[in-house]
């Protein structure tokens, strides 16, 4: 059988489907803790190498072993690694949730599906491949233990064939997977992917549209996790103390982050390690941790998620008044407690930008890819040691657990910039210096460090009732003139932060605003809007708070201006609002999607229409 | 008219300063609180081994006893943290910078109350540092209510009686990895000065638990941790001197009546019997002393628990032996290869 000379036909109306190639989502559901992530990973990485982009979501539950698990793969020749909201083509492995998945399909979609389901019976207008899994897992698997891990990988071999997916790129990407220490592991899954592949080929007519063709469009590129790559940006920003407390979905940054440090930060003359890393006892010792080692020097950094960032609320107010450098990444999920903590948000963005009590106000980071939180992280630990204030990357579920296809990164051109401290030959020259006194208009003082070895280093930290000298006092013009200095720090870090990203279009009336991984989805919905309704639009988007001024003028230029994000309550926009006028406010509106999942392009289209009355 | 006076010759310590180098602010604590006298104390004995302050950080939470950092040792850095939390920023501190020497004063309710979960963990982690509890029984900044130390039928001013049972700081230190843990009373000079010199000396963690009375809220009749009651009630386990590494005074020492331990510099801890032989390297030994004496109405003062071998939390984290905080960035920044090399893994 040859997959690609069988003319597609629609199974109900037997009209002719057009070939898809290179255009189509996979979802595989599983249970977890089944292997299916091995199966997952391969099966992208092969379609990656065969140089067609991909991206792949990972929809999972709170729980260890026993759940449904759903893996999204989209191929897109476009290049668009968004979510995408139809499934075209399913591999349903979960007795549990087979019906579902299935009644769920748009007509067409093709289904790969473990014979005993008997899916086939549900509907007629798709496409049904059944596989018997388990009298195929016998021969290739003799033993009965692993043979649940091992199962999966059959369905690689199934989907190689019926997608045209090149075997030795199977192959290729499952050795990689396993690497050379697990060959043996390796081997035997290769034999369940070759025993599907077999399989597919001897019993199956290809008959729906989907197949992989090769492209030359991932030449270069890379495929990595966001946590990775934000621990990978902390190492080469020459991190010192991490410490940290597991949360969904933040442990693997740290995780990753203990890997590279081992492989790349014990010196090799001492065989001693450059850094330090304490798991806490809970998050509120984890920022007490970064706050002491940023005051006496160190480049101090800790992960969390929004529970997490709750606690840290009081000191990260201490951390604000005292002006102590900080880096907090925040890889955001949805709410508290139990529930959805293993699904995607942008929630946090209001509650951090102010955190803890009194007046504060943070700089936000807001990576939206790979790349970015490797070249933010760098960027935190510079802002934070510049301006002496804990700094926030909000990441998200998305972009730190998901594997996403990016460009390889660069090694930094820019030095380390440890901000303004005072050594002991500074201290000889000028006799002495006032901790909080602004010399330069910047709002930023100068810092010793602690066992500096003089005998004018010393200064007293305390929260806000502090004088330029650091001496305590609780006057009123002290405590004014403090805050206001701080008011004007963060004023100062508008032309310190890194600026948007903005695609403006001559003629569009129509602007668009979103940070972080809302980013896929508007990117490809401004392709919908002009290919489906003709309508222009400029986009702009944000890296940072506080916001830089080529915002303002963004919403000045158009008639109006959409601000995505991926919570209820438009927390951007709020933000937004807190500091534009009346005439600028009334421009915005605001898009959100907050499911859970991540936001996709047509739920953007379709609620941009309907603002827009079309 | 004036008449020229020659003023003294200064006393210096051994590094050249006086004790005027070893001061803090002047105290804003009520006349008699026991905080005062454990400043001083602290003020003595750096003074006296000659530390050098500029290498010396200061910590505390919040409260009366957390103030009291501001009063001693104005030429260290400081930093006054929330409530309850000073074990972490210590400790994100003491790895910053592993060179630096710490010092903690907290009270009662910022250990035992809101802090006793850093405390513990402090405790597990055995950081080289000096941890000092101003106990008093009382939370005094917020004006008199019972904390988490104070005995059961202590009194409190408003006549309101604890009934709850307290939590025991050293039991607590001794069973969760502290490797130096002793108890002792503001009041007693000499005491308290030879436990502060060891716990200097010590390199692990050091937990000192002072009975301070608060004159203002808890010095009543009733209470149990009042002056009065501390002199009546103050069972001295032994009789402590220390001796500097660099004093070489060799004493000829009576068997039997003198232990002496050895501090990680050199320095000696001799400890002399009182009545009963008591063993300070038996953690069992403490905590049946320290439950002894609390069923007999005792406040045990002295060194409960000696251990200078256990390795510390540097130790364990193969840490550079120069501070982290100050490593040049060729030491921090990996070379480009790196960066090529996990690249290329990842294509």
């Amino acid at each position: 059988m040859s997959t690609t000379e069988i003319t597609p036909v629609s199974p109900r109306s037997g009209e002719f489907q057009r070939p898809v190639v290179n255009d189509f989502s996979i979802q595989v559901a599983t249970i977890n803790g089944s292997g299916s992530q091995t199966a997952n990973s391969v099966l992208m990485r092969a379609i990656f190498q065969m140089g067609v982009p991909v991206s792949g979501k990972n929809m999972f539950p709170s729980n260890i072993q026993g759940l449904p698990t759903w893996f999204t793969i989209r191929a897109s020749q476009h290049g668009y690694i968004g979510r995408k909201k139809e499934v075209d083509f399913l591999v349903a492995m979960n007795p549990e949730t087979a019906r579902e998945d299935v009644m769920k399909l748009d007509g067409g979609a093709a289904v790969v599906y473990d014979e005993p389901l008997q899916l086939n019976a549900l509907r007629s207008d798709l496409h049904f491949y059944p596989v018997p899994f388990d009298k195929l897992v016998g021969p290739v698997c003799p033993e009965a233990k692993l043979r649940k891990l091992v199962r999966n990988m059959i369905y690689d071999g199934i989907v190689a064939r019926l997608l045209s997916i090149d075997m030795e790129e199977i192959h290729k990407a499952l050795f990689k997977q396993f690497g050379k220490k697990k060959a043996k592991a390796a081997e035997l899954n290769w034999g369940a992917c070759q025993a599907g592949y077999d399989y597919a080929s001897k019993n199956f007519t290809k008959s729906d549209p989907y197949s992989i063709e090769r492209m030359n469009a991932t030449a270069g590129k890379i495929i990595i996790d966001g946590n990775a790559a934000a621990a990978l940006g902390c190492v080469f920003a020459g991190v010192t103390v991490v410490t940290w407390y597991p949360i969904t979905p933040s442990s693997s940054l740290v995780e990753s982050m203990i890997g590279y440090l081992k492989r790349f930060r014990i010196d090799k003359d001492t065989g001693k390690a450059t850094y330090a890393v304490v798991q806490a006892e809970d998050e509120l010792s984890a920022i007490g941790m970064v706050l002491g080692a940023g005051w006496a020097g160190a480049r101090s950094v800790t992960s969390t998620a929004g529970p997490g960032i709750s606690l840290m609320s009081e000191f990260i107010g201490l951390g604000y008044y005292a002006e102590i450098p900080a880096v907090i990444f925040d890889v955001q999920r949805v709410g508290p407690s139990t529930g959805l903590p293993t699904r995607t948000a942008q929630g946090d963005i209001l509650s951090t930008a102010v955190l803890s009590h009194g007046d504060t106000k943070h700089p936000l980071l807001f990576p939206c890819s790979p790349e970015e939180c490797f070249t933010m992280a760098i960027e935190a630990f510079d802002l934070a040691e510049h301006f002496q204030t804990p700094v926030f990357v909000m990441t998200d579920l998305d972009l730190g657990m998901n594997n996403w296809m990016a460009d390889a990164f660069e090694y930094p051109t820019e030095p380390i910039q440890r901000g303004k401290v005072l050594t002991a030959a500074d201290l000889d020259r000028l006799g002495g210096f006032a901790r909080y006194k602004d010399l330069e208009g910047d709002g930023v003082g100068y810092r010793t460090l602690p066992g500096t070895n003089h005998p004018q280093a010393a200064y007293f930290t305390r929260g806000s009732g502090h004088n330029e000298k650091a001496q305590y006092t609780e006057r009123e013009d002290d405590y004014v003139h403090n805050v206001d200095r701080l008011a004007h720090k963060f004023e100062s870090m508008r032309s310190r932060v890194p600026p948007p990203v903005v695609d403006q279009h001559p003629k569009a009336e129509i602007g668009l605003v979103a940070f972080g991984t809302s980013h896929y989805a508007v990117d490809e919905s401004r392709d919908q809007l002009k290919a489906e309704y003709g309508i222009d639009t400029s986009y702009l988007r944000l890296k940072a708070y506080p916001f830089t001024p080529e915002l303002l003028d963004f919403i000045r230029r158009h008639e109006r201006v959409y601000v995505v994000e991926q919570n209820r309550d438009a927390q951007l926009l709020a933000l937004m609002r807190l500091e534009y006028d009346a005439e600028e406010i009334a421009k915005l509106r605001s898009m959100r999607y907050y499911g859970g999942l991540p936001i996709d392009a047509r739920t953007v289209t379709d609620d941009i229409i309907r603002q827009e009355g079309k | 008219m004036s008449t020229t006076v020659t003023p003294p010759p200064k006393k210096v310590n051994r590094i050249g300063l006086d004790v005027v180098g070893y001061k803090g602010a002047k105290t804003t604590l009520c006349a008699g609180c026991g905080h005062n006298a454990i400043s001083e104390r602290i003020i003595e004995c750096f003074y006296e081994l000659g530390v050098e302050p500029w290498n010396v950080a200061k910590f505390s939470g919040i409260g009366c006893s957390s103030k009291s950092p501001a009063y001693f040792l104005g030429l260290s850095h400081g930093f006054n943290a929330v409530h309850g939390r000073m074990p972490s920023v210590a400790t994100g501190a003491m790895l910053a910078n592993r060179t630096i020497m710490g010092i903690g004063v907290t009270g009662d309710g910022d250990t035992a109350s809101i802090g006793l979960g850093q405390f513990m963990h402090l405790l597990r982690r055995n950081l080289p540092f000096i941890y000092i509890i101003e106990d008093n029984g009382v939370y005094g900044l917020t004006k008199g209510q019972f904390s988490a130390t104070a005995d059961v039928g202590s009194k409190l001013k408003t006549g309101v009686i604890n009934d709850l049972p307290p939590f025991d700081c050293c039991a607590l230190a001794l069973q969760c990895g502290a490797t130096f843990v002793a108890r002792s009373f503001s009041g007693d000079k000499r005491q308290l000065q030879a436990i502060l010199k060891a716990a200097i000396a010590h390199n692990g963690l050091s937990i000192i638990d002072v009975i301070s009375p608060c004159t203002t809220f808890n010095d009543h009749e009733g209470s149990t941790k009042s002056y009065s009651y501390m002199k009546e009630h103050d069972e001295v386990l032994h009789e402590l001197d220390f001796v500097p590494f660099y004093d070489d005074i060799s004493v000829e020492i009576p068997d039997g009546e003198v232990r002496e331990v050895e501090m990680h510099d050199g320095s000696k801890l001799r400890i002399k019997k009182l009545g009963r032989d008591y063993n300070p390297t038996s953690k069992f030994e403490a905590l049946k002393v320290i439950d002894e004496a609390e069923k007999k109405g005792e406040v045990l003062t002295g060194v409960l628990y000696i251990d200078t071998g256990k390795p510390t939390f540097m130790d364990l984290l193969n840490m550079e032996d120069a501070p982290l905080a100050t490593l040049p960035e060729a030491k921090v920044r990996p070379p480009k290869e790196s960066l090529d090399q996990v690249m290329e893994e990842l294509r």
